[in-house]
């Protein structure tokens, strides 16, 4: 019984954890190339509402998560002309990415409220699941896998690749970069694009995993919390993967203590835990570091225009 | 013939001016244009929203009663965008203003007396600050990020609305609404001009924005807050402190959020629900940036963006366009600023012909070039050093 | 034999300005060839045209006689050109390594790499640690990955921009060393600069820029380095002025035991900092950059408070505690060594600028708020009394040069008659004639009594300047030596980090 329980409180934490976990990786690589993108909550809700459309018109989930990615990548390459190419603030930009991204998806999600849709099926066969410690391996959706498999391409990509390699140092010092002669705006739309696919599979998640419907504002500021656990890794890829859960199983304690009707804590102090601990992860994560900027990319948010 | 972009040698003020109606008018033709595309009548929404609200006296009441808050929330915040300090949590404050204020009306509710409205709006400035409070500890103790910290905090503040609606501020005799009771009359804000909607918070928005801009032009507190935004290094080297400056943007924008909220709560709900907050603390943001983060500029923006709502409403009935219509419109304003202001430091020129004959001195040098040439190219090439 | 590299007719424009007009000479296999000008001149730009940084509007370039089209830095070092940046293209959070195999347009995989990079090391006898991240390196090491990264690449031509600016006289001569050992294997050298006896000791030929334009191309061994330098700004030199011999009056400053924590992210930490500076005095403080210069301007203006232990006395009265603006108060100025968006505003007035840092001493606030008047009338006073060349008080910073800006900040510093100006790099990439004006009015200021820091990494500036020179290094403030009776070498050892007998005999 007990382990039962446990078993579901896992796979709650793993399902809670893989959308911030895909989001924060897109956040991750587009602030290794020096772009702080406070859009991600404006392109999530474009995947999800996307996913879910796509979902519904074609009857295929999967390609509604490949949708998703795409329209959130679009999106973002507003944000990627406004602050590469005319480089506008960043964190303006951002920010209106994220009112644009709330608005167009609540106008084109207007007619699919209330409406449901196949959700993203199963990897491996129900069979393989039956007893609890395997559903643990084998019962999750499919993007619960692709999220770590993501983690361990970010992670090498970053660590191990030239092309890594390179984003990094554009990150770090783009006139140095640029200098050398590497293709700093490139190289930040690829990673803005990166950003914005991760995004966009992130949002496809709440609509066709964690709840088969769409909803205005149906993320619920999930995005900001992406972001806020890049910091909290340190932008460091393992980290990520360490936050997220943690994460995950706040969220989950939220949801499993309303089901459990535990009527010590208003279930509106239950909903505002995530945000919460956010604040105050952020708070722990920073006071033990004196030198934030040892961590950050040194070119984050930072405009760059070549001379001609 | 390629039109490139060229750095200016000074920023544009003409062009600074310029952007914002570059941004309205490219969209309203892109809005239209877009609507019509996915099937709405757009040059109809067009019109029910930016022209049809200006031609009736009533709805000119309703926008000035709308445009209040946001010019209010707006002022504040650009105090501190002006300051890069980025406080995204002005729902929050707006929110924890009216919270504030409704708290002194529910324990006043027994009682008469001129001061009981004061009281209101003080405790709401006060709300909307001690908000803000947090970020600003979080931000000069730990270093912690304003932006993911302000931001979050709006939804815990809607949370705690929430709590206080469903729990201890629900009217007894309100038939199990969360809602609050009805304010008295000592509680609500008289008119500005009787027979109106026009609550006195409308003129009280426009003197306090005038006020600022008095106080950022001319103060030393104002140029402190220039200076910091243009140049925090210069900022110390001067003799501000970051961490006052912080404090100072933080707690502008949290008091003006906080004012706000009372006033809104005081003035058109004249209860507390939990529809209170309608976003203004967002869409304050994009008044604020549309504004030019000047106070002047920020009251004409506040009055282009109340537009959004009032005639968003009326598009909505009149020719069904769904209300998130709306918020698309606000997020394409802010996104054609920011693209338009690029030509503040840059120009578009056609592209030089490499020909042989000597370069006529390039348009808008002044004659007096000499001394500034060696600087023009020091800086062309600290560029890319 | 074709020269290696000939520039012919080379023309390039920026909006309002010409950088570069029809500028040819040319380089043979194997010559160590000087690029010279002041800041300004249009060397940097040339550079980066030959680097394929930037492109030129007229003009071909020959390599090996033959014209090619050098459109990328990529292009330009699979033609054999290898560049070494005045301001380092590296990045400080990387390792050695990574920095190099960034620089390469085909590394070798990284072990492969690394022994491609230790046998460079060897050959040449520099000394690096390919595994250190570069932000735990001094200059000299920085450069040191910046050649290695060029070498590696097998380059028939090396360019150098403004290379010793910022190495030790004993560095200095060690890469001279390993210039001339490339030279002898046939590698031509484009040496920019604008130190004379370097190029003196080092180079076979100069060309001489001045103002965008080919002045004289000439060898630079038969020809004073004065003449060479009056070639170089049109004009002839001006000593500065100044009154010999005199006492000096009370101590002004005082710093002793002075420590602070280094600045975040990669700062030196000042250790037990101890001087005196007396009314008509000037201290003059010599050292490689970045080995504490910034960390004890900011500790003796008041901007850094954190960790900071020892004590400050301004006339005579405890100032550690003190704030910025109380310090100005009490008579202390300083001017940092970053002019935009330090010690003035580029995107706010002259008039704003005044405020910045005169508004107590010059009284341009009343009740809070500023007094324009009284502003603009202070801001006009500089310009006029530093022949400041701007529109007007309503200027903006950012649009003066760079040798006018510095001048109006010294005027606006000046102006204000301190006790104390603590000044860090008065003249760096201002144009001789700025760079004298500025000099004589510090020496005016100190025969009118100031006492007058210069942190600097000009050592020919210190010498003409200074009434005594210390050395700072690592963070440690050498004993300050009168400077008629101090050598080159001797200053040049204690940058090093050798202490000579004469700071061990104090120390003791």
């Amino acid at each position: 019984m007990t382990t039962t329980l446990l078993i579901s409180i896992l796979m709650s934490v793993a399902g809670a954890a893989t959308p911030l976990l895909i989001a924060a990786l897109g956040e991750l690589v587009a602030e290794k190339s020096g772009v702080l993108n406070l859009g991600v909550e404006g392109m999530m809700l474009i995947g999800a509402v996307t996913a879910f459309a796509v979902a519904v018109t074609t009857g295929s989930p999967v390609l509604g998560c490949i949708a998703a990615m795409a329209a959130a990548a679009a999106s973002s390459l507003i944000f990627g002309y406004l602050t590469l190419s005319l480089t506008a603030n960043q964190v303006a930009t951002g920010l209106a990415l994220t009112i644009f991204g709330t608005g167009v998806s609540a106008l084109a999600g207007a007619p699919y409220v209330g409406i449901t849709t196949q959700t993203l099926g199963l990897l491996f066969p129900p069979s393989l699941a039956t007893d609890p410690i395997w559903r643990l391996v084998f019962g999750h959706s499919p993007l619960v896998y692709i999220g770590l498999l993501l983690t361990l391409g970010v992670w090498w990509f970053l660590k191990h690749s030239r092309a890594g390699l390179i984003l990094r140092a554009i990150g770090e010092s783009d006139m140095a970069a640029h200098s050398i002669g590497y293709p700093v705006l490139t190289v930040r739309y690829l990673a803005v694009l990166f950003g914005g696919a991760m995004a966009g599979l992130a949002g496809s998640y709440y609509s066709l995993v964690l709840t088969p419907m769409w909803a205005e504002r149906l993320t619920a500021g999930r995005g900001w919390i992406a972001i806020a656990l890049v910091v909290f890794a340190s932008w460091r890829t393992g980290r990520l993967v360490l936050g997220a859960y943690l994460f995950g199983a706040v969220i989950t304690l939220e949801l499993q203590a309303k089901a459990a009707g535990f009527s010590f804590f208003a279930p509106e102090f239950l909903s505002s835990l995530p945000y919460l601990a956010t604040i105050v992860v952020l708070a722990l994560i920073s006071a033990g570091r004196r030198n934030a900027r040892l961590a950050a990319p040194a070119c984050l948010g930072r405009p760059f225009r070549a001379t001609a | 013939m390629a039109l490139i972009l060229e750095p200016r040698r000074e920023p544009s003020r003409a062009m600074v001016l310029a952007a914002p109606l570059i941004a309205v008018v490219a969209t309203l033709v892109t809005g239209a244009i877009a609507f019509t595309l996915l099937g709405y009548d757009g040059f109809g929404a067009i019109r029910e929203i930016f022209v049809s609200p200006l031609l009736s006296a009533y709805r000119w009441q309703d926008l000035l009663v709308k445009a209040a808050p946001l010019a209010l929330i707006a002022t504040g915040l650009s105090i501190g965008f002006r300051a890069n300090v980025w406080n995204i949590g002005a729902e929050g404050q707006y929110i924890l203003g009216g919270l504030a204020g409704t708290g002194i009306a529910l324990a006043a509710y027994d009682m008469e007396g001129g001061w009981i409205l004061p009281l209101m709006i003080v405790c709401g400035i006060l709300g909307g600050m001690a908000w803000a409070s947090i970020p600003a500890i979080l931000k000069t103790r730990l270093n912690v990020n304003e932006i993911l910290s302000s931001l979050m905090l709006n939804y815990v503040a809607i949370q705690l609305l929430y709590y206080l609606m469903r729990g201890p501020w629900k009217d007894p005799m309100g038939f199990n609404f969360p809602q609050t009771r009805l304010f008295t009359d000592w509680e609500t804000l008289p008119m500005a001009v009787p027979g109106t909607l026009i609550h006195i918070g409308v003129p009280i928005a426009l003197a306090l924005a005038l006020t600022v801009w008095l106080l950022i032009a001319r103060s030393i507190t104002g140029f402190q807050i220039r200076v910091v935004g243009l140049a925090p290094q210069a900022a110390r080297y001067g003799g501000f402190s970051a961490p006052s400056t912080t404090w100072l943007a933080l707690m502008a924008g949290g008091a003006f959020a906080g004012l706000a909220g009372v006033l809104e709560a005081a003035g058109p709900f004249a209860q507390m629900v939990p529809a209170f907050p309608t976003g203004y603390g967002y869409t304050a943001i994009i008044v604020a940036f549309l504004g030019r983060l000047h106070p002047v500029g920020i009251l004409l923006a506040a009055m282009v963006l109340a537009l959004t709502y009032v005639g968003g409403d009326t598009a909505q009935t009149t020719i069904g366009l769904p209300a998130a219509a709306i918020g698309v419109f606000q997020a394409m304003m802010l996104f054609f600023l920011l693209a338009a202001d690029i030509l503040v430091r840059y120009r578009l020129v056609r592209r030089r012909q490499p020909t042989g004959a000597p370069a006529p001195t390039a348009a808008g040098v002044p004659p007096q070039a000499s001394p500034d040439t060696l600087a023009q190219e020091a800086r062309a090439e600290g560029v890319a050093a | 034999m074709p020269p290696r590299l000939e520039l012919q007719g080379i023309t390039k424009r920026f909006p309002g300005v010409t950088a570069n007009e029809s500028v040819s000479f040319s380089v043979a296999p194997g010559e160590i060839h000087a690029l010279l000008g002041e800041n300004g001149a249009g060397k940097s730009t040339l550079v980066k045209i030959i680097y394929g940084v930037q492109r030129a509007d007229e003009g071909t370039i020959l390599w090996d006689g033959a014209p090619v089209s050098i459109g990328s830095p990529r292009e330009a070092r699979a033609l054999g050109i290898g560049m070494v940046f005045q301001h380092f293209s590296l990045f400080e959070a990387m390792t050695v390594l990574e920095n190099i195999a960034l620089g390469m347009d085909n590394p070798p995989p990284r072990r492969e790499l690394e022994a491609k990079v230790r046998q460079v090391l060897d050959t040449y006898h520099l000394a690096l640690d390919p595994h250190r991240d570069v932000h735990t390196l001094s200059v000299g090491e920085r450069q040191r990955i910046e050649i290695v990264r060029a070498l590696l690449q097998r380059p028939k031509l090396l360019i150098m921009d403004e290379p010793t600016s910022v190495l030790t006289p004993q560095e200095v001569e060690q890469l001279f060393e390993t210039l001339r050992q490339l030279a002898r294997e046939g590698c031509s050298i484009l040496y920019i600069s604008h130190k004379l006896h370097e190029i003196k000791a080092l180079c076979e030929s100069a060309t001489i820029l001045r103002a965008g334009k080919v002045v004289e191309t000439c060898d630079p061994r038969e020809h004073s380095t004065r003449a060479m330098a009056e070639m170089m700004i049109g004009g002839s030199l001006k000593d500065v002025k100044r009154k010999s011999g005199g006492e000096f009056g009370p101590v002004r400053l005082a710093v002793d035991g002075l420590s602070a924590p280094g600045e975040p992210p990669f700062g030196t930490s000042l250790k037990e900092i101890s001087f005196e500076v007396r009314a008509g005095e000037i201290l003059g403080i010599a050292g490689v950059a970045g080995n504490g210069q910034n960390e004890l301007l900011s500790v003796l203006s008041g901007e850094r408070h954190h960790g900071v232990t020892g004590s400050i006395a301004i006339d005579g009265v405890p100032s550690l505690a003190l704030g910025v603006s109380a310090r100005r108060s009490r008579g202390l100025a300083a001017v940092p060594e970053e002019r935009n968006g330090h010690a003035a505003v580029p995107g706010m007035s002259l008039t704003d600028n005044a405020v910045l840092s005169a508004r107590r001493r010059k009284k341009l606030t009343v009740g809070g708020l500023i007094r324009l008047g009284a502003a603009r009338d202070f801001a006009r006073s500089v310009i006029s009394g530093f022949s400041v060349k701007a529109t007007g008080p309503a200027a903006f910073a950012g649009s003066l040069s760079g040798g006018n800006l510095q001048k109006y900040i010294m005027g606006r510093e000046i102006m204000q008659t301190p006790a104390v100006l603590v000044v860090s790099q008065p003249t760096w990439g201002v144009d001789a004639g700025a760079a004298a004006f500025i000099r004589q009015a510090m020496v005016d200021l100190a025969a009118a009594g100031g006492a007058i820091l210069v942190v600097s990494q000009d050592l020919d500036e210190l010498l003409e300047l200074s009434d005594r020179i210390a050395v700072i290094n690592e963070g440690r403030l050498s004993r300050s030596l009168p400077v008629g009776s101090v050598s080159v070498e001797e200053i040049g050892l204690l940058m090093g980090g050798v202490h000579g007998e004469p700071a061990t005999a104090e120390a003791a």
